[in-house]
């Protein structure tokens, strides 16, 4: 509608504020930001994410005004919001299932890059970002699930912590540190709660830069190829504002569907036992979000000189830094798996193998659950470390179109 | 455009956008109500909105000042004297014109029941101890702009708009009151 149409004259305190602060060119750049015309709706996920973002903080915000992070209120308070704050149930559904729903989109968000080769040049630092985020979020999940100092917030706290101490030689003074004190206590609470504010500020400061990236490169797009000229783009808004709006009714039906009628579904029922720091619950697993790491931790067994403990913890981070390394790892000019025959079904496989691993990470490591874990730990980085760049060198890719356009425009003239 | 035409200028689209914008904002504004109302007294707080005092050790001339809803309650056990001139003094031009007899339940004139905290600015008026400076008017003064009030809990001078507030109460028993509670009226 308003593409290609001169913009109106600006009333004169328009034109006095732009010229000391350009925010209305800035926000017509959000308006016309050209993307490409043949997004599909794995695209959604990002806005979802980003709306996401803001619901959390929102609701995050006013639970705080009600929430007391001491070990001995913190429990009744949680149980306040639920009983006798106005709507505190409400609001701490949505932020709880919310934490699951910005997991379900951002994962989407990644295999979505993952499949249709978005992490390649130039959006190298796009791609970089977004893992700083994720790596954020899990770091903010992690400490809001602590919060409500049920058994499993405690023992997350005290499992999650003592990952750093199989750091050699000083793991454990950074193990007490960390506590600021000889086990999970009060001070740990303390901070968790204030770094569980602080970190989703980080979290947008690091989204404006993933944007801001994206936004000097431009939107990758199904097919993987260049936009070749503005015939193959559409203005953002509003041809995908609406269509963004669309997935969002969609989200948030889903999300409301969970906050309404299975509000503990993705939950644990020991949550809702208060913490006690001498009877650890008979089985300890996190949030499905966290469960394939969780399987990489304890399917990793000795290494050579590096004890298991280590190896596991190693593991377990290795396996989202090395996405750091993806673009390099995956030299293949060939973007999108629609024209990478062989990578399409590594990719696959990998969805396989992810969700295999959070099944393992469900399940106690004993007998089948331990042998599969141990193979899909390998298989998850012989994808990236050995399989992706193989293929990158050896694979042909099918013939590309020529430009966004074509394959729509092509047969339409064919038939002129 | 020959549908925009037929509609002085305005389209089927026209409508579905401005139709859509409402449902947003009407969408926003009932996910803005649990977050605003979150805000008001939680129900442990409404529930803990009475106090129950006993009044058996207060001697008649003797002030005491309980919590009720955070903040202080005066209840005075008015002398005769009190009494007689809150009630001469029913005449007299005030800020806030009110009787005596509507300052205190029928039939129990000596115990004034008011909640403790200057009209003005909130301050919390002198005159509950012995040997506080309780004003001109024999009732209470406020130390932070100077107000005075009376043995009635009434504005007499100073910056106050408004006469100290009566709290709702209702005796339970003749030595025991709960604030915070409406009297009963009584089976006619």
């Amino acid at each position: 509608m308003a593409s290609g149409m001169q913009p109106a004259p600006q009333p004169r305190w328009m034109r006095w504020v732009e010229q000391r602060l350009p925010i209305f060119s800035f926000a017509q750049h959000f308006n016309e930001y050209p993307t490409p015309k043949n997004l599909n709706y794995f695209w959604n996920f990002g806005s979802l994410a980003g709306i996401t973002l803001v619901i959390m903080i929102v609701t995050g915000i006013v639970l705080a005004m009600h929430y007391t992070p001491h070990v001995d209120m913190a429990f009744d308070s949680v149980e306040r919001i639920m009983r006798d704050v106005n709507h505190g149930w409400l609001l701490r559904y949505i932020h709880m299932n919310g934490a699951a729903m910005f997991f379900i989109a951002v994962y989407i968000h990644i295999f979505r890059g993952l499949y249709y080769g978005s992490y390649k040049a130039p959006r190298e630092i796009v791609w970089w970002m977004g893992i700083v985020i994720l790596l954020l979020m899990m770091a903010t999940a992690f400490m809001g699930y602590v919060l409500p100092w049920g058994q499993m917030s405690f023992w997350a706290a005290k499992v999650i912590t003592s990952l750093f101490s199989a750091i050699p030689l000083v793991g454990q003074d950074v193990t007490t540190w960390l506590w600021g004190g000889y086990a999970v206590d009060n001070p740990t609470l303390n901070r968790f709660f204030s770094l569980h504010y602080l970190l989703p500020f980080v979290i947008v400061g690091v989204v404006i830069v993933h944007i801001w990236s994206l936004h000097t490169v431009k939107s990758g797009n199904p097919l993987g190829i260049d936009v070749k000229s503005p015939k193959d783009t559409i203005p953002f808004h509003p041809y995908y504002t609406v269509k963004d709006m669309f997935g969002l009714g969609v989200f948030l039906m889903v999300w409301a569907a969970f906050v309404f009628f299975a509000p503990d579904f993705m939950g644990r029922a020991d949550n809702y036992i208060p913490a006690d720091p001498l009877v650890t619950p008979t089985h300890i697993v996190p949030d499905w979000y966290f469960l394939p790491f969780y399987a990489i931790l304890r399917a990793t067994p000795d290494i050579l000189f590096i004890n298991a403990k280590l190896a596991g913890v190693l593991a377990m981070f290795g396996s989202i830094l090395l996405l750091f390394f993806l673009p390099w790892l995956d030299s293949s000019k060939v973007r999108s798996a629609n024209y990478r025959p062989a990578y399409r079904i590594a990719f696959w496989l990998l969805v396989i193998d992810v969700i295999l691993l959070g099944f393992c990470g469900a399940n106690p490591p004993e007998g089948i659950w331990l042998v599969l874990s141990r193979i899909a730990t390998a298989w998850y980085f012989f994808h990236f470390l050995i399989l992706v760049p193989i293929i990158a060198r050896v694979e042909t890719p099918k013939p590309l179109p020529f430009s966004i356009s074509e394959p729509v425009v092509k047969p339409a003239a064919a038939r002129a | 455009m020959a549908e925009a035409d037929a509609h002085g200028g305005e389209t089927r689209r026209d409508f579905i956008l401005l139709l859509g914008n409402a449902m947003a904002v009407v969408g926003a504004a009932a996910l803005a109500w649990p977050l605003i109302d979150s805000l008001s007294p939680a129900a442990d707080t409404k529930a803990a909105s009475t106090t129950e005092v006993d009044l058996s050790p207060i001697k008649e001339g003797q002030a005491v000042t309980v919590k009720w809803r955070g903040s202080p309650v005066f209840i005075r056990y008015r002398t005769k004297e009190e009494i007689e001139r809150a009630v001469k003094d029913d005449k007299e031009s005030m800020p806030d014109p009110q009787p005596d007899e509507a300052r205190h339940q029928e039939g129990k004139p000596q115990w004034l029941i008011l909640v403790g905290v200057c009209t003005h600015l909130g301050c919390i008026p002198l005159g509950q101890h012995t040997g506080d400076t309780r004003g001109p008017y024999g009732g209470w003064f406020c130390p932070c702009h100077g107000s005075q009030y009376d043995t009635s809990g009434r504005i007499r001078k100073g910056p106050a708009p408004k006469n100290l507030v009566v709290p709702d109460y209702r005796f339970v028993s003749d030595t025991k009151v709960v604030i915070g509670e409406k009297p009963r009226k009584p089976a006619a």
